[in-house]
Order: structure tokens, then C-alpha cells, then sequence
């Protein structure tokens, strides 16, 4: 709904994917994220092996994969929360290996968590100021000077609400996050982010447990970043949604990039299908399935930091 | 060990003074414990005199080796030991420290300390013989009894980890499950007049019933509350103080030996000089172990155990009985606790606080050995009680605890997953 | 029974100097694991490096009392980073377990006869606040209301005490309300959200334990200076523990609770004391009660209650169920 408004950011966006080919690790025009060779390991187990990957500025990028494919822990590495073993990744031409989670944020790249970390004992507007950068009053000497802030404090309280008016939430100013609901939590996340300012948004699953009156909504909000200029880079499960709102479709199998292409036809690639179905992993596990599979990396990952002792 | 009861019973006057309540004093007195490796010494004598070196009186330890001086006011006394009265064999710790100036406040009685050792074990005396072969027995030694202390916060620490490990309780009450073992088998031995080993046998049965108990009527009523892990913990603090002061209640606030084998000679193994029920009780820590974790990793019970610790919620979707398996846990927990304090009370003397004092080693060997792996809490015990033993070839007796502590704080700097831990995923 | 004894010393209790001293201490708990949610369990440590760096300065070294109290603070800052920066970093019990042994290693130094020259062995240190009472502005005589009065040195001591409470509670009112302890209190609900939002998580948690450290600190040169002389079994993790239960009895993340928590926690203390060995001098307790165990008895109180409030209060006497840290449910 709100994207047709101004149908020009998404046009933009599928003129620059337009002819790429579809090989993994295709250059774009106007990177904005550049990743090589990012490999992370749990003793035997290859988590993540990208061997080349770039994101388009000013574009929805959306990352596929079954389960297991190494989609977070990719993503723990790129934003910081995760020592990579090799590789390096750039953003905005800045190199970003080795950087602290907080100063990958700082440097514009934010990201939210698959499972909800909105701050349950903080009112939802102390989580929305949380996320403003460069406040004077978190210095600690500064703080003691409530005059030294305020200002700057009604500022950000104003980005705030408008944030908060824009993602429906404003009704919801004063209570604990923790009373708000599943959905509500997803976009108070959304909307803390957007607080940093970042020019990179990177969602973990985002429609993860949202009720479907919501989803409608946290998808125009998606839509919107793009519109505003910022680049989106999301993990999801769900097909429609990506078909829905994505403008490329980045498919990792096993730690690997393994496809790229434009979500209308990259379900019909062989590879990706490959990696679906031939892993039989679109049908449901059985619990028995799941745990085997869970032990084995267990075990390996034990193994492996025993060897590292 | 022996630094342990001397801190143990500093530590009680300390809290006579911290907490000063009428009850504890009534007139000011001079008095103390005289052990030597955790026995009584009777018949020393030790005189009192004021400042001006003017006597105040005389007194002898008694059969507990306590002995006790009032004095008329506050102020300070100099303390004499009269060294003649030893017995044979033992000896001032440090020789120049036969007279102490101690100062006693206002209605409080001060507790004076003679720290003893064996004749020729004197901090000085093994400096004088210091020949090679005399160094390398003391290594010898030391790495036995290294292996005595660990083996004995290795039965401890099984418990605690394996509880940590199946349900993310850090107990802190865990040292007084071993208190209460070694009280247990105190009762049926000293005051019911059963034999030593049939006391221990009784009081690990209980101690496995207490820790059922623990988790039947108090911590699995917890968890169904869904209490936050910090939560638990600090009710985990406020468990211990209760039951440490329960036991300080019934038992008091002096240590005491098992009616047995308290002055069983020594043999000689090789390097090794050690009273045979050292090398009983390491057999019987030993076998426990082994059979404990080889019961883990064979038996139905033991893998549903490691299912459980390595995911409750999946190990519950695959048809584990979760709280059935948490509940043995805690009963087995308990159970080889209260050994581990029939063990320290042989080791030691049974008092209230003894649980708590190995609590923090315990803890040190299982966070060296990574938090929540039994195999890592057994390996790092051992290595915390060797390391404790070994630290005193060069640090003094008294300090030997803070080195193996401070190696705990170096390991969080370097390898903070333990020896044999895991890291943790994010997101 | 000696009612009027027990109700006098009972309200001396309430403002007394154990209470002035936990206050603080627990003050700095508050920051630290009320706002912050570090587990520090070696408070005790604080209060006992600072305490000794000022007795050993002035009575070791015969240095300038103002001189010990700079190098007290310095020893806490000291520490609080030494502890700090291998933990900061990791899960909350590993805190919990390397404070907590720290609090041991520093207790165990301060009373080894090797450094006795130093520190004074288990005797500790006496002869140091000389410098403290030469500034006291009351003349000798007794200063309170009735029976409810202290002599000067007391009064000087609590009067000092109770300023160093108002500045401490002004301090944690100012910061909390501040962005700054916006930040702290996000870090603990969950601090990989904080990390997400551009903030040095590892700086904060620092600044909270070097911040809740120094007040402790404070205490401590009271407690020696009050008492006239440090001994090493003063600073035992009990006294953590007691000022923990404080902490939470008053409601953690509430700007005077510890104060009220500490009020009340030596209120009841010596009340229960009192009555109980009272009661069992004047007979009226069974005879498995004596003189000698009855002490303990409060101090069951003491756990029980702790456990109690957790369970079935986890907000405190003062606290909003929906603001406190604890999530005991």
C-alpha cells in the first residue's frame, strides 16, 4: 500500500538487478555490503563459507535457505556478534572484519534478531530513544548535568513519536514493551532500529511468529525503508513474502551461496531446488529427525573445541 | 586443609566481633583452638599478661584443645605459648610467633591463634633441608594429597555441574549439601555410636533423599513457577545461609572429628607418607566417579540426562520425562555431595562452615572445566586440588587457596569456556 | 524482659553504623545488579581494598589520612577493572564466580602472616583515624533525642555517613534518569539488543562496577573508621550476601531502596537478636535454645527471608512489579 506511492525507488531497484546473471556472487552496480570468502566453523562443522557476495544499495535483498544453512550465523558474522574465522567484508568501501558489534551499528549497518529482543521492563518509548546515536546524556559526567541533554533528549523524543505514529504503536507510548504482543514487539524492533539511522537494515526472519493481521503491515513498513533510501537485507522462510516484497533473492545451502536471482524465477532454479528438496527438507522433520541431526553437530562442535583445548 | 579449620574458626570470631550481639559475650576474654592437621592438642599451656607484662593468668587446652582466659578489661594482652608443653612431634608453625600481642574490645572475646605443624613441616624448617631428593619427596607428596583434596571437589562438583548442566541453577547451596552429609554421618557415628563406614552409608542414602527432597518440594516447584535462573540463584544464597546456620545451630560453631580413625598412623608408600584411610578413601571417591560417569554415558538414564542438558524443550518433544530426569539428578547429586562431605569431614573435622569453605573450589574446578560438562568438572577439580597442594612448594600454606583462585580468574581471560566448555550461539 | 534495652538499641539500630555501612554497600550493589544486572559477589572485596588501602597508608606507612583515602579509591578502581575485563565480556555467573572468589583472595592476603607486616595479619589494623576524629566540629558530650543518643565520635562518624548516603542516592537519582542509565538498564534486559543499537555494552558494565565499587567503597572507610580498626574477617562474602538481601528486601532499581533495605534489615536483626537472647535469659524459650546457639537463629531469619522475598516478592517491599529486575514470577 504504501509502495505505490512512489514507484520509483522499486523501479530503480529492479533496473539495476536487470540482466545480472545468475550466478552466485554476481557483481552489482552499487554495492553497498561486499563479502569475500567469510567462513565461520564449529570445530568439523562448516557453518558459513560465502565465497563472494554483494548486496545493492538501495535495494530488498532477500537471503534464503533451508534450515541449517548457516542464514544467522552469516549474519552474526557480518554485523559483529560472531568472530569470523577468515574472509573480510566491506561496507560502504569500510572494511568491517574484526569490528565490534557496536560499531558495526554505529557505521550505519543495524540489524534485528530472529528472536524478538525488544527490552521488556523499558517503556516502549525508552526502547525507541535507546536507539538514537550520539547522545550527549550517555556519557556518564555529561549525564549528571540534566541541562546538557534535554535538548537534545526533546529531539529525539520527537523522532520518537513520529516513528512510533508511523509503525501504530504511538497508543502504546508508555507501556513496558514486555505487555506488547508478538507482532507489536517485531515492529517496536523495526522501528528502535530505524532509530540508529542506518542506511543498512538487516532483518533476522522478521514475519517469525507475527500474527497474520499484522504481517500486511510490518510488509508495507519493509517497503517503506526502501522508499526512504535505505537498503534492506532480510532472512525469511516465507516464499510469498519474499516473492512479495523482495528485489533479489541471495539462496544459501550448507554455509554456501549457492543461487542468486530475481524472487519471481529463482524458485525454478535446479540448484535451489536441489538444495530444497534433495535435502528433503522442505517436509517437515520428525523430532526424532531433528534431534540426530542436532546431536551430530553437537558432537561435532564438542569435538572440535576439544581440539582447539 | 588444616588453613581451612584455622579460617574456619578465625572466621567465626571474626563474625563474633562483626555482629557483636549480647548474646555471644558476655565479658571480655582471650580463648582459641590449639589443632594440629585438623586435631585437637591437649595439655599446652599458654600464659597471659597484660601490657606491662604484669600476669594475668595461666591455662590449659583441654581434651578439645580449647582453652580460655577472661581477662579483667579491654586492651591489650600479650599471649605466651609455653613451646615445652608441645607433645612430641609437634611444633610452632612459625617459631618467632610463641607470643602475640592481641587486643580485646569492649565486652568481645578475642580469639587468639597458634598456627601448629608437625615437627620438621615448619615454614623455616623445610627451607633448612632443602636438599634435592628431600624436594622432589615433597612434590611426591604433595601431589597425593593434590589428588586427595581434588578427587574430593571433583564428587562435589559432579553434582553441581550435572544440576547446572540439566537445569541452568547455579546452586550456591551446593557446599551445604556436603555439610550436611558430613553431619549425617557425624550423628550415626559419634552420637548414635555406629561404625564409621555404615554412618556413611546411611548418611548418603539421606543425602540422596534431601537432594530428591530439594528438587521434589522446592526447586522443581520453582522452575514450574518459571523463576528466572538469577532469581534462583540468590534463593540458592539464601538456602545456604539458612541451612549453614541450622547446622551452626545444632552442631555449634567448633569442629569436631568422627569417633574413628582420627590418629591412624601413617604408612609409607614410596615418596608418599599417608594414614591408610587416605588411600581407602581415594579408592572409594574413585570408584564413584567412575561408576557415575560411566553410568552418564551407558546407561538410559545418563543419555537422557545429556539430552536433557543439551536441550530440555527437544529432549521433552522426544518423550524424555525432563523432571524424572532432573529429579535423579539432584538425587544423585545429593547423594555423592554428602559423600564428598563424609570425605572432607574425614579429611578435616566436621563444622558447619566446611561446605562453604570447598564450595568456592568446587566452583573453580568447574568453571576450569567449562561450566556444565561433567568430564570438564572432573578435570578441572583435579587440577584446582593439585594445584592447591603443588602451589605450596612455593607460595605459603595459608596462601595456597588464593593462587588456585587467581588461576581460575586467568582462565576466564584467556579460555572463558573452561578447559572443556562450549560457546554459545547468538540470535 | 528489658523491653525499654531492646526498643532502644532497636532504634539505634536504624540509623546506626552497620547501617550506614550496608547502605552504602548495597547502594553500589543497586547500580550494579539492580540497574545493570551484574552479578557482583564480591562487594565485600570493595569495601575491604579501600578500607585497608586507607588504615595501611596511615598506619603502616605513616602517611597522610587524606592520602590513604585517595589511595583506597584508587585500590577500588583498581580492582573493580582487574575483575572486570576478563568477565564483563561473558555470561552473568562467571561474574558472580570470579568476584566471588576475588572477594576470598583479597580476605585471605589481608590476613596470611606472610604480609602481616603489611596488613596486620588477622588482627588487622588499628591506629589510623586519628586524623579522621581531629576534624570532628562536635564537642565531647552525648547528641540525640532521650535514650536515643550517641557520643560525639559516633555522631561524627554518622553524620559523615549519612551525607555520603544523600550525595550517593542524589548521584544514582541524577544517572538513572539519564540516558546514560537508560543504556544500564537495557543492558539488563538483554545486552545483545543494546549491542545492536550502536552501544559499547562492555564500557557500560564497566563504568556500573567501577561506579557501584566506589560507593561500596565508601562504606568501607566508614565501617574502619567507625569501628577504629580493619580486620580481615570484616569483609567475608556473608557481607555481600547480607547486603544482596538488603538490596532486594528495599526493591532492586529503586534510588533508596538499599537505604530503607538496610534500615529495616538491622532493625530487624537487632530486634530479633535482642528479644531472642533475652527471652532465653529470662527462660522462656525451650532449653535446646542457649546462649550459645541462639545467634545463629537470626541469622536463618536472615535466609529464610532472603529465599521468602524471592519467591513471593521478588519486587521488594517498595517495589512495581513491572519495573524489577528479578523475574521470579
Amino acid at each position: 500500500m504504501h509502495a505505490d506511492t512512489t514507484p520509483s525507488r522499486k523501479a530503480a531497484a529492479l533496473a539495476a538487478f536487470a540482466g545480472l546473471d545468475r550466478e552466485p556472487g554476481v557483481p552489482k552496480p552499487d554495492p553497498i555490503l561486499v563479502v569475500d570468502k567469510v567462513v565461520r566453523r564449529f570445530g568439523g562443522l562448516t557453518a558459513v563459507n560465502v565465497d563472494h557476495v554483494e548486496i545493492q544499495r538501495g535495494s530488498i535483498t532477500a537471503l534464503i535457505g533451508p534450515n541449517g544453512a548457516g542464514k544467522t550465523t552469516f549474519f552474526n558474522q557480518l554485523t559483529g556478534f560472531d568472530s569470523a574465522d577468515e574472509g573480510s567484508w566491506t561496507f560502504n568501501g569500510k572494511q568491517l572484519k574484526g569490528v565490534p558489534a557496536h560499531r558495526v551499528a554505529r557505521a550505519g549497518m543495524v540489524r534485528t534478531f530472529q528472536l524478538t529482543k525488544a527490552l521488556s521492563k523499558l517503556t516502549v518509548m525508552e526502547n525507541m530513544r535507546l536507539g538514537a546515536q550520539n547522545q550527549r546524556g550517555e556519557n556518564f559526567f555529561r549525564a549528571l548535568i540534566p541541562g546538557s541533554w534535554r535538548g537534545q533528549e526533546d529531539e529525539i523524543t520527537e523522532r520518537a513519536e513520529e516513528l512510533l505514529e508511523r509503525f501504530k504503536l504511538d497508543a502504546k507510548r508508555d507501556d513496558f514493551a514486555g505487555s506488547l504482543s508478538g507482532g507489536q514487539r517485531k515492529l517496536l524492533e523495526m522501528a528502535r532500529a530505524l532509530m540508529v539511522g542506518p542506511e543498512l537494515v538487516m532483518l533476522d526472519e522478521p514475519m517469525a511468529g507475527v500474527n497474520p493481521a499484522l504481517t500486511q503491515s510490518l510488509l508495507g513498513h519493509v517497503k517503506d525503508l526502501r522508499e526512504e533510501g535505505m537498503t534492506v537485507l532480510f532472512v525469511e522462510h516465507d516464499m510469498d513474502m519474499v516473492r512479495d516484497i523482495s528485489d533479489w533473492v541471495v539462496v544459501m545451502a550448507q554455509g554456501a551461496v549457492i543461487a542468486e536471482g530475481p524472487p519471481d524465477t529463482i524458485m525454478s532454479d535446479s540448484r535451489v531446488i536441489d538444495a530444497y528438496l534433495g535435502a528433503h527438507h522442505d517436509a517437515p522433520m520428525s523430532a526424532e529427525e531433528f534431534e540426530e541431526q542436532l546431536q551430530e553437530a553437537e558432537a561435532e562442535l564438542e569435538a572440535g573445541i576439544e581440539e582447539k583445548a | 586443609m588444616r588453613r581451612a579449620v584455622i579460617a574456619f574458626t578465625a572466621f567465626l570470631g571474626g563474625l563474633v566481633f562483626l555482629l557483636s550481639s549480647p548474646a555471644w559475650a558476655d565479658g571480655e576474654a582471650l580463648k582459641g583452638t590449639l589443632q594440629n592437621q585438623g586435631q585437637p592438642v591437649n595439655g599446652v599451656k599458654i600464659s597471659v599478661a597484660g601490657e606491662d607484662g604484669k600476669p594475668v593468668g595461666d591455662a590449659t587446652t583441654g581434651a578439645d584443645g580449647k582453652w580460655e582466659m577472661p581477662v579483667p578489661k579491654a586492651g591489650t594482652y600479650k599471649v605466651t605459648l609455653d613451646q615445652s608443653t608441645l607433645p612430641p612431634g609437634v611444633a610452632l608453625k612459625f617459631k618467632d610467633r610463641a607470643t602475640l600481642n592481641v587486643q580485646v574490645y569492649d565486652g568481645s572475646e578475642r580469639n587468639v591463634l597458634f598456627a601448629l605443624a608437625p615437627a620438621g613441616q615448619q615454614d623455616g624448617a623445610a627451607a633448612a633441608s632443602s636438599d634435592s631428593s628431600s624436594f622432589w619427596d615433597r612434590v611426591a607428596q604433595l601431589t597425593f594429597e593434590g589428588f586427595n583434596l581434588g578427587l574430593i571437589i571433583a564428587l562435589a562438583a559432579m553434582g553441581l555441574s550435572l544440576v547446572f548442566g540439566t537445569t541452568g541453577l547455579t546452586n550456591f547451596a551446593h557446599g551445604e549439601l556436603l555439610t550436611f552429609g558430613a553431619m549425617c554421618a557425624y550423628f550415626f557415628n559419634v552420637v548414635v555410636g555406629l561404625p564409621l563406614i555404615w554412618a556413611a552409608v546411611i548418611s548418603v542414602a539421606i543425602g540422596g533423599v534431601f537432594g530428591y527432597g530439594q528438587d521434589r518440594f522446592f526447586w522443581g516447584r520453582l522452575r514450574k513457577r518459571g523463576s528466572s535462573l538469577v532469581a534462583m540463584m540468590i534463593i540458592s544464597i539464601g538456602l545456604a545461609l539458612f541451612l549453614r546456620y541450622v547446622f551452626l545451630f545444632f552442631f555449634g560453631g567448633e569442629g569436631a572429628p568422627y569417633a574413628e580413625y582420627n590418629a591412624q598412623p601413617g604408612i609409607q608408600v614410596g615418596p608418599i607418607s599417608a594414614a591408610p584411610k587416605n588411600f581407602i578413601a581415594m579408592g572409594i571417591e574413585l570408584a564413584v566417579l567412575v561408576v557415575v560417569g560411566v553410568a552418564l554415558l551407558k546407561t538410559r538414564v545418563g543419555k537422557a540426562a545429556r539430552a536433557v542438558a543439551d536441550n530440555p524443550a527437544l529432549a521433552a518433544s522426544s518423550g524424555i520425562n525432563v523432571d524424572g530426569v532432573i529429579r535423579i539428578i539432584w538425587t544423585v547429586g545429593g547423594a555423592v555431595a554428602a559423600l564428598a562431605g563424609v570425605m572432607l569431614g574425614l579429611a578435616q573435622n566436621v563444622s558447619y562452615q566446611m561446605g562453604f569453605q570447598v564450595l568456592l573450589l568446587v566452583f573453580a574446578g568447574v568453571t576450569l572445566g567449562g561450566l556444565g560438562t561433567a568430564f570438564g568438572a572432573l578435570v578441572g577439580s583435579i587440577v584446582v586440588g593439585l594445584f592447591i597442594q603443588l602451589s605450596t612448594v612455593v607460595v605459603p600454606t595459608e596462601l595456597k587457596t588464593v593462587g588456585a583462585l587467581l588461576v581460575l580468574i586467568l582462565v576466564m581471560l584467556f579460555r572463558p569456556q573452561g578447559i572443556l566448555g562450549r560457546r554459545e550461539r547468538i540470535g | 524482659m528489658d523491653w525499654t534495652t531492646i526498643l532502644i538499641t532497636t532504634v539505634k539500630a536504624s540509623i546506626g553504623l552497620e547501617t550506614v555501612v550496608y547502605a552504602l554497600a548495597a547502594i553500589g550493589i543497586n547500580i550494579q545488579f539492580g540497574y545493570a544486572g551484574l552479578l557482583n559477589f564480591g562487594q565485600a572485596a570493595f569495601l575491604g581494598v579501600a578500607a585497608y588501602g586507607m588504615a595501611v597508608t596511615v598506619a603502616t606507612f605513616h602517611l597522610p589520612f587524606w592520602l590513604g583515602i585517595v589511595i583506597g579509591l584508587a585500590a577500588t578502581v583498581v580492582l573493580a577493572f582487574l575483575l572486570g575485563i576478563p568477565t564483563l565480556r561473558l555470561r552473568a555467573d562467571y561474574l558472580a564466580i570470579v568476584t566471588i572468589a576475588a572477594a576470598e583472595i583479597v580476605r585471605l592476603v589481608f590476613r596470611s602472616v606472610k604480609f602481616s607486616s603489611v596488613f596486620g595479619g588477622s588482627d588487622g589494623r588499628q591506629n589510623f583515624s586519628g586524623d579522621f576524629f581531629a576534624m570532628n566540629p562536635y564537642s565531647p558530650g552525648t547528641y540525640g533525642i532521650g535514650p536515643i543518643s550517641f557520643n560525639e565520635r559516633v555522631t561524627w562518624v554518622l553524620t559523615v555517613g549519612w551525607v555520603l548516603i544523600a550525595i550517593a542516592c542524589g548521584l544514582v537519582y541524577l544517572l538513572m534518569k539519564s540516558p546514560w542509565g537508560r543504556v544500564l538498564k537495557a543492558i539488563r534486559e538483554d545486552e545483545d539488543a543494546v549491542r545492536s543499537l550502536g552501544k559499547n555494552v562492555f564500557s557500560y558494565k564497566m563504568q556500573a562496577l567501577v561506579l557501584g565499587g566506589v560507593v561500596g567503597c565508601l562504606g568501607g572507610f566508614l565501617f574502619a573508621l567507625g569501628q577504629a580498626s580493619v580486620q580481615p574477617d570484616l569483609f567475608s562474602t556473608e557481607f555481600t550476601f547480607y547486603a544482596y538481601t538488603i538490596v532486594i528486601l528495599g526493591g532492586a532499581a529503586r534510588v533508596f531502596s538499599p537505604v530503607v533495605g538496610a534500615a529495616i534489615f538491622w532493625v530487624l536483626l537487632v530486634f530479633v537478636g535482642n528479644t531472642l537472647s533475652e527471652a532465653v535469659s529470662a527462660g522462656l524459650l525451650p532449653s535446646l535454645f542457649t546462649v550459645n546457639n541462639i545467634g545463629a537463629v537470626r541469622f536463618m531469619l536472615v535466609g529464610l527471608g532472603l529465599m521468602l522475598l524471592l519467591i513471593f516478592r521478588p519486587q521488594g517491599i517498595f517495589g512495581d512489579k513491572r519495573e524489577i529486575a528479578l523475574d521470579a514470577r
